[in-house]
């Protein structure tokens, strides 16, 4: 994982202008890198931003919602300096993005097979009768029975776990360096959920991609992701890798989290919790983000926002807490 | 032991033989081809102070068991014994009595308050519904409620939309508790929720039972939230109960290859590499199959992967295995 990273995210800011001068920091300021082959989790509540780094990534933030600032690089090309048609082909072709909710993310109108072909004769230029056998194949790799069949129907004949394999397959069909997944198992049951994470694991190896996996279920990030970036207001609070950040939490948010979650192995009365709620885009406290809702909060911590700081080896942090040899229990 | 005191508890709701069939339609006639059936034979009682979870996949029969529990669904057979009354059959005007005492909390705060009341009003609706308080006793109640579950007197004068999903949940919760019920059925009350607000409403509930002495009947999919408030725990799948038992004994000795599965596909966060929990995931193929069209004999054999030639013919009952752990599951009888 020393070589060259597949992306580069570098104070991206997006930024979403929803009038009467209030403007929506929904990303300010990440900066991320990923590797090839690895699984990076991105974990946070709804409403931190996670999605929306994931849509930039994609340039797909539609208005009042804007890229305002940063970089993104992607085997030594600026993706944010493309012409749309340019970043047409990077979509699909470099990078591919699974979505929450299969249903809508299909077409309810096409078949499964004309929805597969489309991505195949469009990026690959294949012709008909390749594209159809090569659907076929993708259905087989993916896990799905009767796949000649299965090409011939439509989205709502299929089950979620179903539609969410079709996904893959065709995140998967032209072979990405990078696949994003925000969220992709939420809306299914855990028998399934089990069933798409092995499946993703196993796409992962065999072509090789990297992944990055966005969801706010930390059992998940445990059993699937190499690396944790936290994130809480449209930054990034946390970031290791995935058992140093489990095991050593530093931040008081990810421990709030963590302790809020209930657990099965040991049973307690109450269940740990962070005060408040998350405040919305425009109105963020002064200074640090979590400040409000923070048990450690000091004075410094309302008048400026931390820096995210490396305090272990690839152990970040943005807390004040930590400053000059500091800790918390 | 709570255990033993709360055998001696009186029993609230006892649901013998429960069973609620969906007609389907088809042909030109509109004529009923054939039964869905959500719930099918479901026997289960709950001791008063007790919380009974019951967890299944989506499909699986639950959120309807629930209803038709309350009668907002009318069963196709069986009968709900509540508070020593058979409600399954009385007319919806002798029901009333009896529903003042049992109450519902929906899954999404979003959909189930009416976006154009104030939540003063909100929770005031059914007090007025039940017609025994003045305006002024109202008014003293509903702000005594509101400060209970954690929000302020002057909230009354705001609307559902000026509140975040954890706070309007507590708002179900106050209207649901304003009139003194014994009996909550709470249907997935925390999966809209982000986890640390999740854990905000969990123990609020939690306190609220206590305080209260209420009894709940915990529907979710979430088996570590179901264990974490529940006292007895049973696992539904395609309409029946496959395994009801003490908490404890559920998530350490599961009996029936489902509940297995399923304890088994939670990702969880496992830093002590000697712990206990994490055995070999046991991974289960393909999907619920529809409950139009259930398998033969047991109806989770066709995932199952100890089945043999007899789950396809007989169907198991439930029997019980250990004090108050029962399983229906062929691995477990004699033929």
């Amino acid at each position: 994982m020393n070589n060259q990273p597949v992306l580069d995210v570098s104070q991206l800011k997006t930024y979403f202008y929803l009038g009467e001068n209030r403007v929506a920091k929904a990303v300010d300021n990440i900066s991320f890198s990923i590797f090839p082959g690895e699984t990076v989790a991105l974990v946070g509540e709804s409403g931190s931003g996670k999605s929306i780094t994931a849509l930039s990534i994609m340039q797909l933030i539609n208005k009042p919602g804007r890229i305002v600032d940063g970089t993104i690089t992607m085997n030594d090309q600026k993706l944010l300096e493309l012409k749309p048609k340019q970043m047409t082909n990077i979509r699909g072709n470099d990078i591919a993005m699974i979505f929450q909710e299969p249903m809508t993310a299909l077409n309810p109108v096409y078949t499964i097979g004309s929805q597969i072909t489309e991505i195949l004769r469009k990026h690959k230029k294949m012709n008909k009768k390749d594209a159809h056998q090569e659907a076929i194949e993708l259905l087989k790799v993916v896990g799905i029975p009767r796949p000649k069949e299965i090409l011939k129907e439509y989205p709502h004949q299929l089950s979620g776990g179903m539609r969410q394999r079709v996904m893959i397959a065709m995140a998967i069909s032209c072979e990405p360096q990078l696949l994003i997944a925000d969220e992709p198992t939420t809306a299914l049951d855990v028998t399934i959920q089990a069933q798409i994470l092995d499946l993703m694991a196993e796409m992962q190896k065999k072509f090789q991609m990297s992944l990055l996996l966005i969801t706010h279920d930390l059992g998940v990030v445990y059993e699937y992701t190499d690396r944790v970036m936290v994130m809480y207001g449209g930054q990034i609070v946390e970031q290791a890798a995935t058992k140093e950040l489990l095991k050593l939490t530093k931040h008081p948010y990810t421990q709030g989290l963590l302790a809020s979650l209930p657990n099965l192995d040991e049973d307690v009365e109450r269940l740990g919790t962070i005060k408040g709620t998350v405040p919305p885009a425009y109105s963020f406290p002064h200074g640090c983000r979590f400040s409000s809702r923070c048990p450690y909060v000091m004075e410094k911590c309302t008048q400026s926002n931390p820096e995210l700081r490396e305090y272990d080896t690839g152990h970040f942090v943005r807390c004040y807490l930590y400053e000059n040899g500091g800790s918390i229990k | 032991m709570t255990l033993t005191t709360k055998d001696e508890q009186e029993i609230l709701v006892d649901v013998k033989n429960i069973k609620k069939y969906f007609p389907i339609k088809g042909g030109v006639l509109k004529r009923t081809i054939g039964h869905l059936k959500a719930v099918d034979d479901v026997s289960f009682t709950i001791r008063k102070g007790e919380t009974l979870g019951i967890v299944g996949e989506s499909g699986s029969g639950k959120s309807t068991l629930g209803r038709v529990i309350l009668r907002l669904l009318e069963p196709t057979d069986g009968q709900v014994i509540f508070n020593d009354v058979d409600i399954s059959y009385l007319s919806q005007r002798k029901i009333r009595p009896q529903r003042e005492d049992m109450q519902i909390i929906f899954q999404d705060p979003f959909a189930s308050l009416n976006s154009k009341m104030s939540v003063g009003q909100l929770v005031e609706e059914p007090l007025i519904v039940q017609g025994k308080m003045s305006k002024e006793e109202r008014k003293k109640r509903v702000i005594e409620i509101i400060e209970k579950v954690g929000l302020r007197a002057d909230d009354r004068q705001k609307y559902p939309h000026e509140f975040s999903g954890g706070q309007r949940q507590r708002i179900s919760i106050a209207r649901a508790l304003v009139i003194h019920p014994k009996f909550v059925i709470c249907d997935e009350p925390v999966s809209a929720l982000d986890v640390s607000i999740q854990a905000q409403v969990l123990n609020l509930m939690k306190d609220l039972q206590d305080d209260l002495g209420l009894t709940y009947l915990f529907i979710a999919h979430d088996l570590s939230v179901v264990k974490h408030i529940s006292d007895r725990v049973a696992v539904m799948y395609l309409g029946r109960f496959v395994e009801i038992a003490p908490k404890q004994a559920l998530y350490t000795n599961a009996l029936h290859p489902y509940t297995q599965a399923l304890l088994s596909s939670i990702p969880v966060i496992d830093l002590n590499e000697e712990s206990n929990h994490k055995q070999r995931k046991i991974a289960l193929t393909g999907d619920l199959p529809s409950p139009a069209n259930p398998p033969s004999g047991c109806t989770f054999r066709t995932r199952c992967p100890q089945a043999h030639d007899r789950c396809a013919i007989e169907r198991p009952e439930l029997i019980e295995l250990e004090t108050d752990h029962f399983v229906a599951c062929h691995l477990y009888s004699e033929e």
